[in-house]
């Protein structure tokens, strides 16, 4: 036997693998992408009973080997050992949903017919007890011709006795040696033979009340469904907003802590500044978006394990149709609003190509929770906070109406590249409404862990080249003696070029200097409008407050509504580019975005500024 | 009758399904999620907004969502109380 043996699962998408792949390698887990595809490869020790270690894999769900999503395309490759880098699996383990047993069984014959050693995991017992199906996993493994055993993988049932069939699955392949290969039938040949295999592997079956389909009474209901959905979107907006301020700023006060130390203990001069004013200031005003980002995934990990996620996509499907797209696009853009990264990551699950790359291209128009700090200190500036009745404040509605204007815009934006760059066949939405289930809280944790890890080594890779590219170029070449250091430097004499470009849209040179560190994320805009009117506070609020003082004796109204109507639309997030990057395999996607939305900023700035001017304002 | 003007909580086979007016890829999932020709349906849900799209289809023991566009290639029979 080699040294490294590989165990493979497989199965219908819904056939809970995840959870047993969670539940037979722990947290030993490695997330990595397939080389040339954004499918995540997701790789973990199991550890036979003879102590011997396994690599098993978790392969994409797929209906079958002839499906052309990305997935399954990798899935099949795998399986036939036609993935370049990667070694055939030695094991098979296929995973059916008992309480699904017939449609699961289709697949399993494709699977089943290359005759390589595999074994059975019948998954979720519990689940189809439940719903009054009893099946005999004798009878099916006399049926099936390979061992057959029952498991509950969210409850941790089954899993001994599951390595041990694996650890023996060759063994048996030889024992029972297949003097012919099983013969490639048809899909309608499958589809009657897993009916027939079902059928004689059932012991009984009572109709009984389906939890499920009560569920989906009260959730798919026609008019208590969406405002269901619209409430507990609410919450989770509350949540995002609310409970990860104190981990924010928990988080704020350790990089100032850090920033502290590296002052004290590091001797002032060029390492200092990179490591505090680069390093500390640019990463760290990532990492504070963290505890939203989790508390967002939280959110969506339980809706995607509990099954709701797609009813909730079943419910917006009809809306996001309107502008070309499907329910499937729900998810991401909703993503969106705490961060785009995660939103851009989200897409994967969007089997149509063009729908998913539609759906990148419009999620950064998503009022993400960078642009607050931008709008919080110009609508405090530049918007009195009184009243317009009803007990509205006109700040908030103004607020309000920026989050808008990114809706509206990105809906605009999906209607006008589904009918040019990324037109194609109407987007379809077949999507499979699977079970509800209770999670279970381990499994919840580590897909926590795993999006929380990914984000965190974004920022420490991407986002911290990035920061310390556009600290260089503000700290050189030095400023002489009476001369501004920003004046002075790079990025000074860029924004002067970028002066004259922005100058008809209302900008002034401090605002267009403001916009290029504001290239790493949209927030650094205030930090560095405060450098550049040299205001001195020591907290963050205290120079948002003097801030505001000092904007509103300079700006004109016009050209602080230009200024938030460019940061609704302008792409100015360095990781959001490099994520879409990724995610496009390419420069050309990323660049268009950048192109088409520089222009709307650029457009809508201006409009914004010579209609308020026209106005008087 | 096409599967669109199926009454929903009633049963039907589908009878025939114009798989070239659907997209290639689409057609592949329907057939893999078991919705075919021979097949017993039922419409568990529909949409709530216009057109009441999209259509929750009861197939075997699964719940599939699928587009209105979809339901419209397939002829459905309904089924007898008797045969249920």
């Amino acid at each position: 036997m080699s040294a490294k043996r590989i165990a493979a699962l497989v199965g219908n998408p819904n056939a809970g693998k995840s959870a047993l792949f969670n539940a037979l390698t722990g947290a030993r887990q490695k997330i990595a992408n397939y080389p040339g595809v954004t499918v995540e490869r997701k790789a973990g020790r199991l550890i036979l009973p003879s102590g011997e270690p396994v690599e098993l894999i978790d392969l994409p769900g797929s209906y079958g080997f002839d499906a052309s999503s990305p997935d399954e395309e990798v899935t099949r490759k795998v399986i036939f050992g036609e993935f370049p880098g990667e070694a055939q699996p030695d094991v098979i383990v296929l995973v059916l949903d008992a309480s699904n047993i017939e449609q699961h069984l289709v697949f399993a014959q494709e699977v089943l017919e290359l005759g390589r050693p595999t074994v059975v995991a019948l998954n979720m017992v519990d689940l189809a007890e439940r719903d009054g199906l009893v099946i005999d996993p004798e009878a099916l493994q006399q049926a099936l011709g390979v061992p057959v055993i029952p498991t509950v993988a969210v409850r941790r049932r089954g899993l001994a006795e599951l390595t041990g069939a694996i650890a023996s699955a060759e063994a048996w392949a030889e024992r029972d040696p297949k003097d012919h290969p099983r013969p490639h039938i048809t899909l309608p040949e499958r589809r009657l033979a897993a009916n027939n295999i079902a059928k004689g592997a059932i012991i009984s079956e009572t109709r009984q009340h389906r939890l499920h389909a009560r569920m989906d009474k009260l959730l798919l209901h026609p008019w208590l469904g969406p405002p269901i959905l619209f409430a507990l979107l609410f919450i989770i907006f509350q949540a995002v907003f609310a409970w990860a301020t104190p981990f924010a700023d928990a988080l704020e006060g350790v990089v100032g802590w850090l920033s502290e130390m590296t002052t004290q203990f590091v001797p002032a001069g060029f390492v200092q500044d990179l490591l505090v004013q680069g390093v500390l200031a640019g990463v760290g005003s990532v990492v504070v978006f963290l505890p939203q980002i989790v508390i967002l995934f939280f959110f969506i990990l339980v809706m995607e394990a509990t099954g709701y996620m797609a009813r909730a996509a079943f419910i917006m499907d009809r809306l996001m149709a309107l502008v070309g797209l499907s329910g499937r696009s729900f998810i991401p853009l909703l993503s969106s609003f705490a961060c785009a990264i995660p939103g851009i990551m989200a897409t994967r699950s969007i089997s149509d190509p063009k729908d998913r790359l539609t759906t990148i291209l419009i999620a950064p128009l998503m009022t993400c929770s960078a642009r607050l700090p931008v709008y919080a200190v110009i609508i405090g500036a530049f918007i009195p906070a009184k009243s317009v009745g009803l007990g509205i404040g006109l700040q908030g509605l103004v607020l309000f109406a920026l989050y808008v204007a990114g809706i509206v815009g990105a809906m605009a934006a999906a209607l006008v590249l589904r009918r040019s760059v990324t037109k194609g066949a109407a987007s379809g939405f077949i999507m499979e409404l699977p079970k509800y289930q209770l999670p279970r809280l381990s499994d919840l944790l580590i897909g926590l862990w795993q999006r929380a890890w990914v984000f965190l080594r974004r920022a420490g890779t991407i986002i911290f080249m990035v920061t310390v590219v556009l600290w260089v170029l503000l700290s050189f070449p030095r400023a002489g003696p009476g001369e501004s250091q920003v004046d002075a430097s790079i990025a000074g004499r860029i924004a002067s070029g970028l002066e004259v470009v922005v100058k008809p849209i209302g900008f002034n040179h401090e605002m267009a200097l403001a916009l290029i560190p504001a290239m790493a994320a949209r927030e650094v805009a205030v930090s560095s409008l405060a450098t550049t009117y040299a205001v001195d506070a020591d907290d963050e609020e205290a120079e948002a407050m003097a801030l505001g003082d000092k904007l509103a004796a300079r700006w004109s109204l016009p050209t602080a509504l230009a200024f938030l109507a460019w940061f609704v639309f302008a792409p100015q997030c360095l990781s959001t580019i490099a994520v879409a990057r990724r995610e496009t395999n390419g420069w050309k996607w990323p660049a268009f975005m950048l192109a088409y939305l520089f222009a709307m900023a650029y457009i809508f700035a201006g409009i914004t500024y010579w209609s308020a001017v026209a106005l008087g304002l | 009758m096409t599967l669109d003007a199926l009454p929903p909580g009633r049963r039907a086979r589908i009878t025939a399904v114009d798989w070239d007016i659907l997209a290639p890829e689409e057609a592949t999932r329907l057939r893999a999620l078991g919705i075919d020709k021979g097949a017993e349906v039922e419409i568990a849900h529909r949409g709530v907004f216009a057109g009441k799209d999209p259509i929750a289809l009861a197939v075997g023991r699964m719940t599939v969502a699928l587009r209105r566009s979809h339901a419209c290639a397939m002829q459905v029979e309904e089924l007898a109380e008797a045969a249920r």
